[in-house]
Parts: structure tokens; C-alpha cells; sequence
């Protein structure tokens, strides 16, 4: 029996997750997919979004600006890749100067420090490569980036240091309450708690609607990206959007905490939650789109495309507290799209400490407080880089030649507290894969690593959990995975 | 901190075929001071993984495999005394030749060389770069990760098998992959050709009743956890999918063979200029870059479909190198030399022609645009045509080239040539 269990580990659920570790508790983290920050949390544009475009007064605008504040010290506490280079709204029609002004006057009412309206001379002035047809833009200082998935993982690897189980791979396929205590049925058999926070993202409605009273609808909208190789010097070095429109933000040119560069995304909606497919016209809308802030756009920078789906509720607003007209002991936070990212901090801090109140749970007196997680190899300068080596020769050992990622990145990508057990799962931690050839040359090498860090068969390696299988058999063995 | 940086005439980035062959030039021609950095642990580089034979026809006369061709370079470098560090990746190369590089052995450590020949090979084009639409399910490989998955690691990455684009590795995987009792159910290229070898065809694909569904490709990936299938359609001139055209093929894998890439990150971080046709260095006929003592060879270079051109062209580029050291190099007049209709990639873009006499020819390597039948190669000036050969097939598979003599080379200091492919013999 849980005190807590959590459906979800995307960056929302786990968020909630490291605030509940600072409490006493037995608490779970529970998700269908087999590593944590699979959903939406891995695939989206990663920026840290000031609030200028949030409704004044609605929940979105003030956990936007609230977690906004509170990423950069977040980021710092956990180790984890964060940017402030600031946004730029583009604006390139007449019509578009009311569009902005109106930016302009609800950033101020949400707080939003230091944006300012600003014509093309200076635009270009600050970003030489946007399209030179621009003719004004709100400039927003506060705008930051940070690294989606390496945030959901140092999140989740608090809790658990904290006693946190995961339960993965484990689907919550429906919630009943009897005698005060909820039941979770899984296709592992029940799961019992006093309380359940449903954070199960683009999946969320099902749960929710079993045990509301009110119904709420969530769709599904993918957004299809192109992502660029790093350059020197940055083709950009804010996020550019142009003036929002009813389907979201837009598409983006952007630079990431990596200095890769992503366009994107596209805004579909889609039957199902789990079709993170891209398609030739959803490429092809994209594009088009961010060739208007980036006419030199050039495709042969491409390393990758991929796709993530926002969890979009119908009304609009985030939907976050006890369920209602549920049983006791029923939490949520769902409707969690954009700026959920920027939001997850306070999303996590409000949710975790209400449900504690709820349960009257008592501070954890043994909180292990989080260890930053060590700069990467390919961020160090010579000195860091020596001073690696002594303490661990295997920084000495290149794995992946594109990321610069060594050996005993990828090792310790296994040992951490929730540590990677397939190839993506060491790719989202390390970065080893990521780059120009795309794993074409270390996926061979992290597949041994990770084959002797688990005590496995390389057979038994897969790229993401479950029967994602990397290899169907051996030369002379007999064949697996039948 | 003390100044750790360790002085070396000549450093070689690379022990593969190139950098082997390179070293072993260079050490023959006097440089008694140089080292190659090695990031795998064997020498051999790409051949190691190539367990066919069909290497060194030209070289040696004899067909060898992979590992028997790098052996061969492996051992006259041992014999010869040069020293090879393996398992050493090379960090970075600045513009005045210090490079980095760090191992498991020794940390660290960073050289101040006098003379660098690049030699890092290339890599293949993930499907990333190609875009194509669907899921990203496990099973998607590219050939060259999958040679070294059943040559190297014994473990076969799938059993039915689509293989897109028909570059030489993807050839040589569906015949490996055959014989190891996977069905390769088509090998699918979306030009009019293929971009591998003729022999390759023959001997991989036709000999095993393989497809080879030529103007095709994939416009859709499926699977959520491993590959479940995918789907080819016919493409039209401008190698657009042809809607209607779709075939469904089920299967657990999908090799890429779609181009390689010459890997120079470093290269550029050194301030080497590249072409944008080979994607490689812009060299002079010495192999030599932009950047005063910085040379490339091999694949890095430009992507060669035969491992005996990328020695024959590395081992004069280690001449070079040697020369350079020496202080030695005649003064010069620059010519340069440009793709002409069409050809693409012409190596080397420029000519260092000596002012006194010129002794020595130089290969003008380059392919063809598309295929052609009896058209002729033609090198010209503004002024008159050099040369004008017939060749009765040109095909983007294979590297042409063309030879000018030293007497040739004497009358064009300071000219423009240009390579082209005419379809009439031309005369001056």
C-alpha cells in the first residue's frame, strides 16, 4: 500500500515527484513506457517560455511566469543543461503591430520582465540571419532554454534517491476507490494508494473521466520538428517565433542547450496519443513556415526529424488540484501542453506540497538533497577535462565521436538512480547518439557497455524497453525473440 | 601550468587505409619524426569490418579482403618503425596544427605538429538527413552499423530485410545478410541508377535473385518497438513519391545505404575550406589545404568507391607532407580547376604547377552527373582542350578519372580548367 502514486513520469509527474521526496511517505512513480520522460517530455521545443503570451489571470499564465522564475535555480540544483538567451516574436505585416502591442501589454500584466517592442533595424542588428522582410518584433529578454528530457531525468532521479518507486512499463488501466483506499488495475494486477496524482499526460482524460464528474476532453496534437546540426558560430542565438495563432505559438527557429537548431513545431490533431509518426506534408509545413523567419534554412544540416504530442484540453487551461467530484485522495494536473515545461517547477512544488497537506505527511528528515550531475566532457575545458581523467580513466575513452561522450559517461548513465537500460535511454542522458551520424558508429559500443553494466546478452539489449529489440540473434546461436 | 605541449614533425589523424598509407610514404621520404592517432583499437580502420574479398585488384594484383588489404599497410608501418597510438581520439586541431587527443592510457595530451594530414574517413547519412517520414521504431540500421553488428559482434540485426539506396556497403549487406539466413526482400534506390559498383550488383544482388527496384523509395516507416514494415513507392523524374504507386513490404529491418560523408568536424575546426561537392577538403595536386601544412587523403577527402585509390592518393599526399617539412616545394604558379558540364567534385580543385620545370602528371578524379555511354571526358582552358577521351560508360557508381601530363601541365599556370563530359570528341 502506497500513501502516493503517481501516473506519470514525464516531466510534470516528476516534478511532483522530487518536491514529495522532501516528505515521508511510500510513494510511486507509475508509466506504460519503460524509461521515464517518454511522452511529451522528451519531444518538444524545450524552451523556457517568459509568459508573455499566456490569458492574463488564467492558471497557465501563473505557473508559466512562477515556474519560469523558479528553472534557472532548478536547473542549477540538478546539474542540468539551462540558457536565457531571450525570444524574439516576429512580426512581419502591418497587421501584425497590434498582434504584438497586445503581447506587449499582457507580458506586462503577467509579470514578465524586460520585453519591449523593437523595429527591424534592430532586429537584425541582434539576429542577423532572420528574414530581412521582418518588420517588427517584441523582444523578450526573459525567455530561456532548457534540456526537456535531461530535466525529467535528474528530477526522477531525486525522488528515487529519496525512496521513490518506478513503477515502468506498467499501464494504469483504471482507478476505483473503496474504503478510502484507491485502486490502480495494471495488466501487473492492483496497485493500492490513499492518494493517486493522474499526470499521465496525453492520456490523461481516460483516467480523469473515470472518476469525475466532470468530463473533459484532451486531444492529442502532434508537432513535427527538424533538427539541425551545431554550428560555430550559432545560426541564431535566440528562440524566434512569429505572432501566435489560435493553434499555439507557432513554428519556432530556435536554438537548443546543445547548440543544435530546431524548426518546428507543426500543430495537428491527431486519433491517437501515441502516433508520434512524421509525414511528408507535416515536414513540409514546417519548413515553409520557418523558412519565413530563416529563408537560408539549409536541409543538409539536418541530423534528425521527430515528433511529440502536446496534451491540449479543450477548455483551454491547465486543470490542476483534487479531481472533481471524485473521491478523496484524487489529484491531477492535466492539460499540461505548452508552456507546461516552463510551468513544471511550480506545477511540481504547489502539487506535491498540497497532497502532502492532504495526507498530513511529515517532512522527510533523512532528505538526501539532489547532486548536481557532472558537467559533460564536451563542455570541459582542458584543466576539467585532465582533472576527469584522474579521477576516472574511462573519461580518457571516446564513445560517441559526434557528442564527444565517453566511456565513463555512458557508465555512469547506467548507475544512476534511475539509471538507462536501453540505447535511447543512455542517448537522452549522455547525448551519445545525438549527433551528425546518428549512433551510426557508437551504437555497437553503448550495446556492449550496456550488456556488461546489466550483467545481460547483447540480445537482451533494446533501443527503448520492451520489444524494441536491437538484434534477432546471434552467428551460431540460436535466435531470440521469437 | 607548464607548457605540456609534445613538439612532432608530422601527425597523421587516422589508421586507416589512408593514414596507414600516408605515414608509411612520409617515413619513407625521410620524415623520421611522426605519430598516428588511432580512435579504434585496432589499425585498419573501415577494412576490418569488411571481410569480403574484392580489395587490392589494382594494388597488388590480387584480390584480398578487408582485413588482409589493412594488414599488409599495417605491418610495413611496423616495419618501417612508425609509431601508431590506438584507441586515442583526437579532440580538436587548431588552425596552427596543435592537436589534442585523449585516451584511456595516457589522458590527455596535446602536440604541437608542424605538418597534419587529415585521414578521419567518412561516415554514412543517418536516415535523419533524409527525412523520411513514420515511426522510429528499432530495426533501422545503417549498413555500415549493421556489417559491424554480424562482422564484428557475431549478432545478426534483423531477418527480413528492406534495404534503401544501393550503396556498396548495402550491397555487400544484402549478400551477407543472405547468407546468414535473412530474407533481403528488395534493395530500393531512388535514382534511375545505382550508386554501387557494377560488380557489386552482379555478385550481391543478382546472384541471389535480389530486386534491385531502381527510381523507388520509402515514404513510410511502421512499427512502435521494432520495425513492422514499410512502404516503397514508384518516384517520377524529379524524384518525387508517385502517388497510387505504394507497395506494403513487411519486415523487421531497414539498412540504409544512401551516401557517405566525409567526417570533417575537425577539419573545420582548423579552418579548412571545403567544397561543397565533396563535402571534403579543397585541396591542391600536393593534397595539401587551405591551411599552410594541413593535408587530407582518403575518404575524408572525397568518398572513393576503391580502397587501392584512396592508398595511391594518400601515399602521395604523404610525399607531400614530407616534402613540406623539408622546406622544399619549387616556387609555383596556381591554376585552378572547375566541374564542367556534367561533372561533380573535381579532386584536386587547384594546381600548384612549378615555375621551372614540371616532372611530374596529375590525376583529376571527379563522377559523373548521371550515367552516360560513349561521351567523352574533356579537360580544357579557355584557350584550347588538353585532352578529350571516349569512355563508353560513365556512372555516378564510379569514380572517374583523368591523367595530364607534365607537358600539359606546363602550358596551363595559371589558368582555369575545366572537366566536362561532352558527348563529341572536341578538339582546340
Amino acid at each position: 500500500m502506497y500513501d502516493i502514486v503517481i501516473i506519470g513520469a514525464g516531466v510534470i509527474g516528476c516534478a511532483v515527484a522530487y518536491r514529495l521526496g522532501q516528505y515521508e511517505g511510500k510513494f510511486a512513480v507509475m508509466d506504460f513506457a519503460h524509461d521515464v520522460s517518454e511522452g511529451a517530455s522528451k519531444a518538444n521545443s524545450g524552451i523556457v517560455h517568459a509568459g508573455y503570451d499566456a490569458k492574463a489571470g488564467t492558471e497557465k499564465a501563473r505557473l508559466n511566469v512562477k515556474g519560469a522564475r523558479m528553472m534557472k535555480d532548478l536547473c542549477r540544483t540538478l546539474g542540468v543543461p539551462y540558457g536565457q538567451p531571450g525570444a524574439l516574436v516576429l512580426g512581419f505585416h502591418e497587421e501584425d503591430r497590434k498582434a504584438l502591442e497586445a503581447l506587449y501589454e499582457n507580458a506586462k500584466v503577467n509579470g514578465v520582465p524586460g520585453c519591449r517592442l523593437i523595429e527591424r533595424d534592430e532586429i537584425l542588428k541582434m539576429e542577423p540571419n532572420i528574414n530581412p522582410e521582418v518588420l517588427l518584433a517584441l523582444d523578450v529578454p526573459a525567455s530561456g532554454l532548457v534540456s526537456p528530457y535531461e530535466l525529467t531525468h535528474a528530477l526522477a532521479d531525486s525522488a528515487k534517491e529519496n525512496g521513490f518507486d518506478f513503477l515502468l512499463g506498467t499501464k494504469a488501466e483504471a482507478l476505483s476507490f473503496a474504503d478510502g483506499v484507491w485502486t490502480i488495475k495494471t495488466q501487473d494486477g492492483d496497485v493500492k494508494t490513499r492518494a493517486v496524482i493522474n499526470c499521465a499526460g496525453v492520456h490523461a482524460d481516460v483516467l480523469h473521466n473515470q472518476i469525475s464528474t466532470k468530463q473533459v476532453k484532451i486531444i492529442a496534437r502532434r508537432g513535427q520538428y527538424y533538427l539541425l546540426d551545431h554550428s560555430t558560430p550559432l545560426l541564431f542565438n535566440r528562440t524566434i517565433f512569429q505572432v501566435p495563432t489560435k493553434m499555439g505559438k507557432g513554428v519556432l527557429v530556435s536554438p537548443t542547450t546543445h547548440g543544435n537548431l530546431l524548426l518546428g513545431p507543426t500543430a495537428e490533431d491527431i486519433p491517437d496519443g501515441q502516433d508520434t509518426a512524421t509525414t511528408r506534408d507535416g515536414l513540409t509545413d514546417v519548413l515553409a513556415k520557418a523558412r519565413l523567419t530563416f529563408p537560408n534554412a539549409d536541409l543538409r544540416q539536418v541530423i534528425t526529424t521527430f515528433s511529440g504530442i502536446r496534451a491540449h484540453e479543450v477548455e483551454g487551461d491547465f486543470l490542476i488540484g483534487q479531481v472533481e467530484g471524485a473521491p478523496e485522495g484524487a489529484f491531477e494536473a492535466i492539460g499540461i501542453e505548452s508552456p507546461g515545461l516552463s510551468a513544471a517547477p511550480a506545477i511540481g512544488e504547489e502539487l506535491g506540497d498540497w497532497v502532502a497537506y492532504y495526507l498530513k505527511l511529515k517532512k522527510n528528515l533523512n532528505y538526501i538533497a539532489p547532486t548536481p550531475l557532472p558537467k559533460a566532457f564536451a563542455g570541459m575545458n582542458e584543466q576539467e577535462r585532465r582533472a576527469a581523467y584522474e579521477i576516472d580513466p574511462d573519461y580518457g575513452r571516446i564513445v560517441c565521436r559526434c557528442e564527444q561522450v565517453t566511456e565513463a559517461e555512458v557508465r555512469r548513465s547506467i548507475r544512476r538512480p534511475m539509471g538507462a537500460r536501453s540505447l535511447d535511454g543512455v542517448k537522452r542522458r549522455t547525448r551519445a547518439g545525438m549527433g551528425r551520424c546518428q549512433s551510426g558508429f557508437c551504437s555497437t559500443r553503448v550495446m556492449e557497455i550496456l550488456a556488461e553494466e546489466l550483467g545481460q546478452d547483447l540480445r537482451q539489449i533494446s533501443k527503448s524497453g520492451g520489444k524494441s529489440w536491437l538484434l534477432t540473434g546471434g552467428i551460431g546461436k540460436e535466435d531470440s525473440h521469437d | 601550468m607548464t607548457d605540456t605541449r609534445i613538439p612532432i614533425d608530422l601527425l597523421i589523424i587516422g589508421a586507416g587505409p589512408a593514414g596507414l598509407a600516408a605515414a608509411i610514404a612520409a617515413k619513407r621520404a625521410g620524415v623520421m619524426d611522426l605519430l598516428v592517432l588511432e580512435r579504434e583499437d585496432e589499425q585498419g580502420g573501415i577494412l576490418n569490418q569488411c571481410i569480403h574479398n574484392g580489395f587490392g585488384l589494382h594494388r597488388f594484383k590480387e584480390e584480398l579482403t578487408g582485413p588482409e588489404y589493412a594488414e599488409r599497410d599495417i605491418k610495413e608501418a611496423r616495419d618501417l618503425n612508425i609509431p601508431v597510438l590506438t584507441g586515442t581520439t583526437v579532440l580538436s586541431v587548431t588552425r596552427d596544427k596543435q592537436v589534442t587527443a585523449v585516451s584511456r592510457e595516457r589522458g590527455i595530451e596535446v602536440y604541437q605538429a608542424k605538418a597534419v594530414i587529415l585521414a578521419m574517413g567518412c561516415r554514412e547519412r543517418p536516415r535523419g538527413a533524409l527525412a523520411i517520414p513514420g515511426s522510429r521504431p528499432a530495426g533501422i540500421y545503417s549498413a555500415g552499423t549493421a556489417q559491424k553488428l554480424v562482422n564484428m559482434a557475431g549478432f545478426m540485426p534483423g531477418r527480413r530485410v528492406i534495404i534503401l539506396g544501393s550503396g556498396d556497403i548495402g550491397l555487400i549487406m544484402a549478400r551477407r545478410m543472405t547468407l546468414q539466413g535473412a530474407q533481403v526482400l528488395a534493395c530500393v534506390e531512388l535514382m534511375p541508377y545505382s550508386s554501387g559498383l557494377n560488380r557489386n550488383i552482379v555478385q550481391c544482388l543478382q546472384d541471389y535473385g535480389i530486386p534491385l527496384m531502381l527510381s523507388h523509395t520509402v515514404v513510410d516507416i511502421k512499427g512502435r518497438e521494432r520495425l513492422t514494415g514499410v512502404t516503397i513507392a514508384q518516384v517520377g523524374e524529379d524524384r518525387r513519391p508517385i502517388p497510387g504507386t505504394e507497395q506494403e513490404f513487411e519486415c523487421d529491418t531497414l539498412l540504409l545505404s544512401v551516401g557517405l560523408i566525409p567526417e570533417n568536424e575537425l577539419s573545420l575546426q582548423a579552418g579548412v575550406r571545403l567544397s561543397p561537392m565533396t563535402q571534403g577538403a579543397v585541396v591542391n595536386n600536393h593534397f595539401e589545404t587551405n591551411v599552410k601544412g594541413i593535408f587530407a587523403c582518403g575518404n575524408v577527402l572525397h568518398v572513393h568507391d576503391l580502397v587501392d585509390y584512396v592508398s595511391r592518393e594518400s601515399m602521395q599526399a604523404g610525399e607531400a607532407a614530407a616534402l613540406y617539412l623539408k622546406g622544399e616545394k619549387a616556387p609555383f604558379l596556381r591554376s585552378q580547376v572547375k566541374d564542367g558540364q556534367g561533372v561533380r567534385g573535381t579532386v584536386p580543385q587547384r594546381l600548384d604547377i612549378p615555375i621551372e620545370e614540371v616532372t611530374d602528371g596529375v590525376e583529376l578524379m571527379f563522377r559523373p552527373d548521371r550515367v552516360y555511354q560513349n561521351h567523352f571526358v574533356t579537360v580544357r582552358t579557355p584557350e584550347e582542350v588538353l585532352l578529350s577521351q571516349r569512355r563508353f560508360i560513365l556512372t555516378p557508381g564510379e569514380m572517374a578519372e583523368v591523367k595530364l601530363t607534365p607537358d600539359m601541365l606546363s602550358r596551363v599556370r595559371q589558368k582555369t580548367l575545366t572537366v566536362e563530359i561532352t558527348e563529341e570528341k572536341q578538339t582546340t
